[in-house]
């Protein structure tokens, strides 16, 4: 009938509550040294190398690679760990945390010998920044449309045009991107983009910030004009990048991040209704923490998957589209709550900050990763419609 | 449709598919249908799933049993296959043998209390009882005791469900029960209710599953504007949405049935899992049940089409056991009272 849907009850193995601790205590000096606040999610300092550093020290960024890369052969639950921990606490995780979801895992299925030797161990150590290169001004989710050009040269390829929204770019190492070798062929509307690493640092780049209504700035235009990327740059096959990104994207979609964003304004709103909650408070407070446990349970499941080396598009994709709705409604619905707080609650300050951030920062939630639409026509897919 | 993933599944899946089929309930208006699928599940011994073979059970484990449940759920058929499990179970934590035939359980509502007086008999009354007038025996729980009641002895005011299946006001009047045990530590009226909430949690689930099944066939079936309405965009973003609702509510259920597989005692943990479960496929037959419908038009509002077995059934087992309201309200103090810094440890317990 239809696709089989499922998100068996994967359990986090007891290796990782160990080490559940191990981050939780390394947090916690962190914020007791000033590294950052956690009860404030508009970090200026969202950017942190020594953070970073002290981070791959640990032995917590490319935590599944072979170890020969610098990586530390651990599984995808340890990591799925990590990262839940990290973004409950609001850690200033932007300088790696690209890096070592996806761009890594993409060169070591797709970079020569050479560069991964290079590249992967200073990943590890979290010295190295990533961006990824995939929407361009009037593309976005639709990959096709890319026109950016990468035209052959003398040991390598020119590139000219540019990528937009692509996020902290302007901390940016080397970027990830799919550029146009070829004109997309009628049968095949996804023949002709490949994928691309390239040094940020090179020639004939430039990086426009684009500033954000939540006063952050994390997103960027990126101005190619004539850069140079040597051949051996060139990651998969030349034109046949579309199946290399798409399967990509699982790994950006079903992740803690994905319904964690604003979880903050939950924990800020039960502390300012207090032990003895009204009826009403009491029944928005549960149903909201059944959502978000079942968002884990569906995102852990799908982490189990990956571990299994299963290729869950359909439920990721499920996950991204019910998780970012979630994260995107959560604020609204604690403002609803938090209406009838009272105001001398001691974080009541604290709450308004972090509600007026969040809701500034919902719009974006259903955007990144690919849109609320475009995942729904995966999900159809899946489903046979297509 | 998920495939049953063990044996006994495997023969509940088999033994619906064969006697409760659309084609059968729908040519048979007096319910006589329901006679020969109790039969068969009764010989597969599947309604005493929980029961162990030295009291005359089938002795299946607990995650067998809830996945059972998941089957029923898909069937969306008016039996209480679910009632005489629980039923089962109850009576298998005071040592009773269970009896032959069709059971269900008291209280099933959180604010009903039944007492066991100092003479041995049941007095109270307990409402929104499922299939209590077709029943033979209650399994009850009162005062720290578990009880088996013939339902003959009692006083019972017939309702019905929003799906049209008994719902019935049970009036314990000093009835003297069957048989009485003292309930070990840790199982009482909580206990059951969540148990009870976990079951129509899996149903739900599973009658989610169909809806999500049928509609995305009819989908493909129905044509308008000249087109297979599964080709409008609108039609699959419907679908998709319907997706996630069915997926949230099996991952919800699923969960929270591996946590009581485990046979733990109740903790915070484990209180997450069920009021999880039940408020969040609660809200999924909701949102899922209208999308089903609007998915099938006019035709999913008719009684000759079988839709309403599963959109009603969804909707009327969100009231069994506690609603998603007050569920969410316990979740909510229990988050509250351990408060704001213990929510996220609690959450990722597991």
């Amino acid at each position: 009938m239809t696709a089989a849907l499922r998100f068996d009850p994967i359990r986090l193995p007891p290796e990782c509550e160990q080490l559940r601790k191990e981050v939780r205590a390394f947090l916690a000096d962190e914020i007791a040294a000033g590294t950052f606040d956690p009860h404030r999610p508009v970090q200026e300092d969202a950017d942190n190398r020594e953070f970073s550093r002290r981070v791959g020290e640990k032995g917590w960024l490319g935590m599944t690679w072979p170890k020969k890369y610098g990586g530390h052969e651990r599984s995808f639950l340890e990591r799925y760990v990590v990262t839940e921990e990290m973004r409950v606490a609001n850690a200033p995780v932007r300088r790696f945390f690209v890096a070592d979801r996806q761009s890594g895992p993409v060169l070591l299925k797709y970079a020569p010998e050479h560069i991964k030797m290079d590249i992967l161990p200073r990943i590890c150590r979290g010295e190295i920044c990533f961006s990824i290169g995939m929407s361009e001004p009037n593309s976005g989710s639709d990959l096709f449309a890319a026109k950016t050009k990468a035209t052959k040269t003398d040991g390598g390829f020119l590139i000219n045009g540019s990528k937009i929204w692509t996020t902290s770019a302007h901390i940016a190492d080397y970027m990830i991107a799919i550029f146009r070798t070829s004109p997309p062929t009628k049968e095949n509307r996804r023949h002709g983009l490949t994928q691309f690493l390239v040094n940020m640092k090179a020639p004939g780049i430039k990086v426009n910030p684009i500033d954000q209504i939540t006063g952050q700035q994390e997103f960027n235009e990126v101005v190619f004009t004539d850069a140079f990327i040597p051949d051996d740059h060139v990651l998969g096959e030349i034109d046949g990048a579309w199946k290399q990104a798409t399967s990509e994207l699982a790994y950006e979609r079903s992740g803690p991040e994905r319904f964690l964003e604003t979880y903050y304004t939950l924990t800020e709103l039960v502390r300012a209704i207090g032990s003895d909650p009204d009826t009403r408070s009491a029944e928005g407070i549960g149903r909201l923490v059944a959502q978000l446990h079942t968002m884990r349970r569906m995102s852990v499941s799908v982490a189990g998957m990956l571990q299994a080396g299963k290729e869950p598009v359909v439920e990721a994709s499920i996950v991204k589209d019910i998780g970012t709705v979630w994260e995107q409604q959560l604020p609204h619905r604690v403002r609803d709550l938090a209406a009838f707080v009272d105001e001398s609650a001691s974080n009541h300050a604290t709450l308004e900050e972090m509600l007026d951030f969040a809701i500034k920062t919902a719009p974006k939630l259903t955007i990144q990763g690919g849109t609320t639409e475009v995942l729904r026509g995966i999900i159809a897919r899946g489903l046979g419609l297509r | 449709m998920t495939e049953p993933d063990n044996i006994v599944a495997e023969t509940a899946e088999r033994i619906f598919a064969d006697l409760a089929d659309a084609q059968t309930i729908n040519h048979d208006k007096s319910g006589a249908w329901k006679a020969p699928l109790w039969q068969a599940l009764t010989e597969s011994g599947l309604p005493l799933s929980w029961v162990p073979e030295e009291c005359d059970g089938s002795g299946t484990s607990m995650a067998e049993g809830f996945s059972v449940l998941g089957v029923a759920g898909r069937a969306g058929v008016s039996v209480p296959l679910a009632e005489t499990m629980l039923a089962g179970w109850l009576l298998t934590q005071g040592k009773i043998k269970s009896p032959e035939g069709m059971m269900t359980v008291a209280p099933a509502g959180p604010r009903d209390r039944l007492t066991l007086n100092a003479d041995g008999t049941i007095s109270g009354r307990a409402r929104a009882i499922p299939f209590a007038k077709e029943a033979k025996h209650i399994a009850v729980i009162a005062g720290g005791s578990i009880a088996l009641v013939d339902a003959g002895a009692c006083k019972i005011d017939a309702g019905l469900s929003l799906a049209g299946d008994h719902s019935d006001t049970v009036h314990f009047d000093k009835v003297k029960p069957v048989a009485t045990a003292k309930a070990p530590d840790g199982v009482d009226e909580k206990a059951l209710l969540l148990m009870g909430a976990l079951a129509r949690s899996l149903q739900i689930a599973g009658a989610l599953e169909s809806m999500l099944g049928i509609s995305v066939q009819y989908s493909g079936e129905r044509v308008a504007f000249e087109k297979k309405i599964s080709k409008f965009q609108a039609v699959q973003h419907n679908l998709a949405k319907l997706a996630g609702e069915t997926s949230a509510a099996l991952a919800a259920a699923s969960s929270a049935a591996d946590a009581f597989s485990h046979g733990a005692p109740i903790d915070d943990a484990l209180f997450l899992e069920a009021a999880a479960a039940k408020i969040r496929c609660s809200e999924a037959a909701e949102k899922g049940a209208a999308i089903a419908h609007q998915v099938h038009g006019a035709i999913g509002f008719t009684q000759e089409h079988i839709l309403h077995r599963y959109t009603l059934r969804a909707l009327a087992w969100r009231d069994d056991f506690g609603s998603e309201s007050y569920w969410a309200v316990e979740l909510g103090r229990l988050v509250a009272k351990r408060g704001a810094d213990e929510l996220w440890p609690l959450v990722a317990s597991r």
